[in-house]
């Protein structure tokens, strides 16, 4: 069964589509990655999943419809989204994101916690931890939103371009993170400009080219696959 | 008697009416970005509500102890107020939320004059005097005069204050809402009920107005219909002055104003060699205003006016 169902999604912006007839599905405990050229349509998608732009069609969640829920009704189903360039609450200190990214939850126990955890996944961020998120630096502030989306301890976790700006190095921490996450059985929905981290750090896979979706399947089969080779893996002649 | 040290205690005491009222107007500018206008008529609907409940009580039950009249009036107004402003917010702005930034203000300013009107229907033209159910002690206090009214006026903004800079800074409610100050959609992304929270700063911001109003009818003894234009005034130069959009600005900047328009006052005769009396007081506001505008337009404490503008 289905986790997350999306059938038919639509966004636009005034004349331009940015997303037509986006039907996909993700089951319960996978990661899947969604690659495709700039401007594709691909941070449509996932800012219309989680509810922070309208959308035409149907978004389906743990059996629930959630296409008539306003952005925060998702938050409390289950949904993270880490946005397109991080989306830090600049005048609030590290640690006040961080708690915000809490903020539907009850349980101060469990809170404070994940709290710690992520300050052990991330001992910069509590090296930082009173300094306000304006002043981090482009990977802290990476770091601060998937920290931030982690700590809503969330079902669904979506996540776009986690790699933008960052050094390699600190690509390669972030998807070990992601990794660390996906193991811990939480379901994740990737957007990633690098399509070869993105395939190789998922199950499946779809591709996005001018607001449709043009394929789908096995993230190693997409890794084979000649034309996603040529296309997004930069590989000419193989 | 010291005329300075005099007019510093009148000047905190307008102060501290000023700081209460500025806060509502600075709350809802950093979480809307909107001037609401109409906020110093809620404050004069606050000062109607709580002498009319008053003038009532005093006719019915002229036995009941003044101080149960007092709390019971005071808690009507501020509850009238909050649900007013609750109101105003749900009826008149939210609606305007996405409509270009002159139409929200022009709306504030259309329920402000509504409102006005509305108290003058309702309570008529002439000024309610408050009834006599209290007699202050007036206290010798480094050589100036202060009553008891007046002590309390400063100790009860005070606190009131320092509880709202505590809820905000401290509290997650205070995080949610400088979080929705900051980006709605972010805040939106993280569970925060965006439109709660907008109206919960309302309803704050009434209920501290609601005070303010109780507290200037009861220092002067009197209320009008139109007492909300020239305080709401004052209160918004006050909040520009401390930097709109900051909270400890608010309170900073009503207490300069207070100050500033209090001794100005005391010497103005002297400054003008006796060309101007203290009822140019008001003029203090405004010159205020108008430096603060043309010299720092973002206020003492502020640096949002630019971002925002
Ligand atoms: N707010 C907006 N207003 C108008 N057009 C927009 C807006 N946001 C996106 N678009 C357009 O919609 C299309 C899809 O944008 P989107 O951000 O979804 O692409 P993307 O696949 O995430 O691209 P990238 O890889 O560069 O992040 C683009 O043509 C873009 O110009
Ligand atoms: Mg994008």
């Amino acid at each position: 069964m289905s986790y997350l169902s999306v059938e038919s999604l639509g966004v636009s912006y005034g004349a331009i589509k940015a997303a037509r007839g986006v039907s996909l599905s993700i089951k319960e405990g996978e990661t899947v990655a969604l690659i495709g050229s700039n401007g594709a349509g691909k941070s449509s998608t996932l800012n219309a999943i989680a509810g922070l732009i309208g959308h035409t069609g149907k978004v389906g969640f743990d059996g629930i419809d959630m296409s008539s829920f306003p952005v925060h009704k998702r938050a409390a189903k289950g949904l993270a989204l880490v946005p397109e360039g991080r989306g830090i609450l600049g005048r609030l200190t590290v640690d006040e994101n961080l708690r915000m990214g809490a903020y539907l939850r009850v349980d101060r126990k469990s809170i404070a916690v994940d709290l710690l955890r992520i300050y052990e996944l991330f001992p910069r961020l509590r090296e930082r931890r009173g300094q306000t998120g304006g002043t981090l630096s482009g990977g802290e502030q990476q770091m601060l939103a998937i920290g931030r989306a982690l700590m809503a301890s969330p079902k669904l976790l979506l996540l776009d371009e986690p790699s933008m700006g960052l050094a390699p190095l600190m690509v390669e921490k972030i998807f070990e993170v992601i990794r660390e996450i996906s193991s811990s059985g939480v379901t994740i929905f990737l957007v990633e400009q690098n399509a070869r981290l993105a395939l190789e750090s998922s199950n499946r896979a779809y591709v996005m080219e001018s607001g449709e979706l043009t394929m789908e399947g096995d993230s190693q089969e997409l890794l084979r696959s000649s034309k996603v080779r040529e296309s997004y893996l930069g590989e000419l002649n193989s | 008697m010291d005329i300075f040290f005099q007019q510093v205690i009148n000047g905190l005491v307008l102060g501290s009416v000023y700081a209460l009222v500025a806060l509502g107007y600075t709350m809802v500018y950093g979480i809307l970005g909107l001037i609401n206008f109409a906020h110093g008529e809620v404050v004069m609907v606050g000062a109607m509500v709580a002498l009319a409940t008053v003038a009532y009580l005093f006719g019915y039950f002229p036995e009941m102890n003044p101080i149960v009249m007092v709390l019971i009036a005071a808690t009507t107004s501020v509850i009238s107020c909050m649900v007013l402003s609750y109101f105003i917010e749900r009826l008149a702005y939210r609606p305007l939320r996405k409509a270009p930034r002159l139409a929200p203000l022009i709306t504030a300013i259309g329920i402000s004059i509504l409102l006005q009107n509305l108290a003058m229907i309702i309570w008529g033209r002439q000024y309610k005097t408050v009834p006599k159910i209290f007699s202050f002690e007036t206290r010798e206090f480094l050589g100036a005069n202060i009553t008891d009214l007046q002590i309390f006026i400063i100790v009860l903004s005070a606190i009131l204050m320092t509880l709202l800079l505590l809820i905000v800074n401290y509290s997650k409610l205070g995080r949610a809402m400088r979080a929705t100050s900051e980006s709605q959609r972010i805040a939106g992304l993280l569970g925060v009920n965006i439109n709660k929270i907008i109206s919960f700063t309302f309803v704050i911001g009434a209920g501290l107005g609601a005070v303010a109003g109780i507290l200037v009818a009861a220092n002067y003894s009197v209320a009008h219909y139109s007492m909300g234009f020239m305080l709401g005034l004052k209160a918004f130069t006050a909040a520009v002055l401390g930097g709109i959009g900051n909270l400890g600005g608010a309170v900073l900047g009503g207490l300069l104003l207070g100050l500033i328009e209090s001794i100005g006052a005391g010497y103005i005769g002297d400054i003008t060699g006796g060309f101007l009396g203290s009822h140019y007081q008001d003029v203090f506001a405004f010159l205020v205003l108008i430096i603060v505008l043309v010299f720092r337009p973002t206020g003492i404490m502020g640096e949002r006016i630019s971002e925002r503008a």
